[in-house]
């Protein structure tokens, strides 16, 4: 691919909501799906006859069947509220990222074909026939949102632009215009069970190689069990996790807790995914699949626990779909909530003084986090609402000495998407990627200025990998950023316990 | 019975028809599409009564409106209180005796006029002056803050400017609801005020005026945040079955 030169403004340490600048990112759009990963997935494998009627017949099968879609088709009333609420247009100023205009491609389309005002006055309510041009729209522009909810919090209706992205690429896929990236994916999930197309061999000489290292490092044997039978906990894990920086440390960290546990444990190579990527295209039949993948390694494996990884996406669909996809999970041990995510694990441990911490082994570094979107706005941890915020925290705080938080307006339910979320980590859209990530950039240039902050810990795989890439593009260092049960098992006194 | 009274009399039936039937309709369409996924925007209530709250406040406070932009939650509640207290002032014609609460509310319900139009105007000029709004306005959503502040000017006017018959208003109205028609005065602002209302009343369930409806039914809103310890399974869902374990 060409790569195309893009202008980055200097940071300031604070989001402007930029001027419309109509256009600007018409030009950046993901890799088309070829027929081959198309196929893989029961797609057609290229733009389909007839594809004008085909999508309008998915559209009405899909307002039968998910009543947000529906609703939210029919509910907004064009207040603005959202308008400057998206990571995509504050990076931007493409009017066409403003949460409400990128819904409105598709509602645009909606009330042509599906309302009474929409057939007999189209012009006064904005209705459009679907036309090439349109799907060229919905193609970029569907691809240009990383469904991470922001809007939705604002918006006075609840309105998701996420269930309108995500049906919008169902729609697509389903006419034989799908994205490759998600689509590859998720074929190599189906075949091997993971993303990375990770075979069980490959992944066995990882985690054996993962054993030497932290033998070497710390003089203990801290196991990385694969395919163990009868062991209590299936651990289910991005897939990253596995060779990229820093989630790898991450892994480790969840391994040396585990270690201290004394509980036993295990990775499965037929589920050795936690990302849903089907979730990113709508698709839930695919979802489902997926799922089951978990579901049939939890049987096979006979554990008696399901703990998830460090991964945004991934934690919504373990703990808010996994249940209704893959449930019911009554052959697991009830005392213990299904899935439950590593920081809940630790966060227990922690509770009960079970395992020793020593936050001065992260004294070189000062350190932020990061609230992942699907973790804040699409999940919880613990037994409170907003635990998802809390006890990331508690975790950070107990293992460094050292914590700032960044501009509230930035944090909690109202974080920015690091802005590779949804399907959009590819190199194809690197420059939406670099724009995207301004918000949450500037937040972090703030606290780096004012508060010394060296580090960003995040629990998502696809926010570790995406600040790897875009933080030297705005001046700071590649690895800055930093897992957060790296900095656990940084701090963990392998032996000793209080 | 006057040409005019049976006009209006068949066109305010008809305009409630329209209203109710496709409110009705967009209502059961609403209810019987299934939610397959548990969605609410986190941090959620935990139970259905909490979930059942947070709908409460969106409706009554906007609290999401509120979180998000000042200026709009501003003359949004101003303009929604407003035409509150204008419909419950309205009701007088539609009771007898009129019922207390309304006559309390009287006094209250004569300045709504005027915050209706303030808040009207207010939520108007967002729509012209600020570019991001405008980018997302079409002829209909101006259309009806036009067609809203022309009801509310025309109904301040017949209050304080060219005064109609009460007496022989509420006796048409009431006349309406006992299909026992009465005369209709024809004054011609009040044939004004009444004409745009029924136009509002038939586009309701064509329009966007369907977020009074929607707000109930959005799932980041009413769901509640308990999927790990209950199992949400729509009809759809069900339909699949669960999976086949080896």
């Amino acid at each position: 691919m060409a790569k195309k030169e893009f202008h980055i403004p200097e940071l300031t340490g604070h989001t402007e909501v930029p001027d419309i600048v109509d256009g600007a990112m018409a030009h950046c759009r993901p890799f088309v799906a070829g027929a081959e990963h198309q196929e893989a997935l029961g797609f057609p494998g290229e733009l389909v006859e007839g594809w004008e009627q085909k999508a309008i017949a998915k559209l009405g099968e899909l307002l039968e069947r998910n009543r947000a879609l529906r609703v939210y088709l029919d509910t907004c009333v064009k207040c603005g509220a959202c308008a400057d609420k998206c990571h995509y247009f504050l990076g931007t100023g493409d009017p066409k990222n403003m949460p409400v205009a990128r819904q409105d491609l598709l509602r645009e389309v909606y009330r042509r074909y599906f309302t009474l005002s929409g057939r007999l006055a189209p012009r006064m309510v904005g209705a459009k026939d679907l036309t090439k041009e349109v799907l060229d729209d919905w193609y970029t522009y569907f691809h240009q949102c990383s469904q991470c909810r922001r809007c939705s919090v604002f918006c006075p209706y609840g309105i998701d632009t996420a269930e309108i992205s995500m049906a919008a690429r169902e729609i697509m896929d389903h006419i034989g215009l799908g994205q490759k990236y998600s689509n590859e994916i998720i074929a190599k999930v189906h075949k091997i069970g993971n993303n990375l197309g990770l075979p069980p061999r490959a992944l066995e000489n990882t985690l054996e190689g993962l054993e030497e290292d932290v033998k070497e490092e710390t003089g203990v044997d801290v196991r990385f069990p694969l395919d163990v039978e009868g062991a209590e906990i299936m651990l289910v894990s991005p897939s990253a996790d596995f060779f990229a920086e820093p989630h790898v440390d991450g892994l480790i960290g969840y391994a040396k807790v585990f270690h201290q546990a004394g509980v036993s444990w295990t990775i499965s190579s037929h589920a050795s995914e936690a990302a849903n990527f089907a979730m990113f295209i709508g698709s839930y039949e695919h979802m489902r699949r997926i799922a089951g993948r978990i579901r049939e390694a939890a049987r096979q494996l006979g554990v008696r626990r399901i703990v998830f990884g460090e991964c945004g996406h991934a934690w919504r669909a373990g703990y808010s779909f996994l249940n209704t996809l893959a449930g019911p999970w009554d052959f697991l041990d009830s005392r213990y909530p299904v899935p439950q995510h590593i920081c809940e694990f630790t966060y227990d441990l922690i509770g009960r003084g079970a395992l020793g911490l020593d936050a001065s082994a992260n004294d070189d570094m000062t350190v932020t986090y990061h609230d992942s979107c699907n973790v804040a706005r699409a999940s919880r941890m613990g037994e409170a609402p907003g635990g998802q915020f809390h006890i990331p925290r508690e975790l950070i705080k107990a293992s460094v000495n050292r914590f700032v938080d960044m501009d509230p307006e930035t944090t909690h339910g109202k974080t920015f998407c690091c802005g590779g979320g949804g399907g959009l980590l590819t190199d194809d859209l690197l420059e939406l990627r670099v724009k995207g990530a301004r918000p949450r950039m500037q937040a972090l240039k703030e606290v780096v200025e004012e508060e010394g902050v060296t580090h960003i810990a995040a629990i998502c795989a696809i926010c570790k990998s995406q600040f790897s890439t875009v933080l030297p593009h705005y001046g700071f260092e590649m690895d800055m950023t930093v897992s957060l049960h790296q900095l656990v098992g940084n701090a963990i006194r392998l032996g000793a316990k209080e | 019975m006057s040409a005019l009274t049976t006009l209006f009399a068949l066109l305010l039936y008809f305009a409630a028809a329209v209203m109710i039937a496709g409110l009705a309709y967009k209502i059961f369409q609403y209810a019987r599409t299934p939610a397959p996924l548990k969605i609410p925007t986190t941090p959620a209530p935990l139970s259905a009564a909490g979930a059942g709250l947070r709908v409460a406040r969106e409706v009554l406070l906007f609290e999401s409106l509120f979180k998000s932009n000042k200026w709009i939650w501003l003359f949004g509640a101003i303009f929604h209180a407003a035409l509150a207290l204008a419909l419950i002032r309205h009701l007088r014609y539609f009771t007898e005796p009129v019922w207390t609460w309304v006559v309390v509310l009287q006094p209250f319900g004569k300045y709504a006029g005027y915050a209706l139009v303030i808040g009207l105007i207010g939520l108007w000029a967002r729509r012209l002056f600020q570019a991001r709004v405008r980018y997302i306005s079409h002829a209909s959503d101006h259309l009806i803050l036009l067609l809203l502040v022309a009801i509310a000017a025309s109904g301040l006017a017949i209050r304080y400017v060219v005064r109609t018959d009460i007496v022989a208003l509420k006796a048409f109205v009431l006349g309406l609801l006992y299909f026992d028609w009465q005369p209709l005065p024809g004054d011609p602002l009040l044939l004004i005020h009444l004409a745009l209302v029924a136009a509002l009343m038939i586009v309701f369930p064509f329009s966007k005026l369907l977020h009074a409806p929607g707000v109930f039914f959005s799932p980041t809103r009413n769901q509640a945040d308990n999927p790990r310890e209950r199992r949400h399974l729509s009809p759809r869902a069900a339909l699949l079955g669960n999976h086949k374990d080896a």
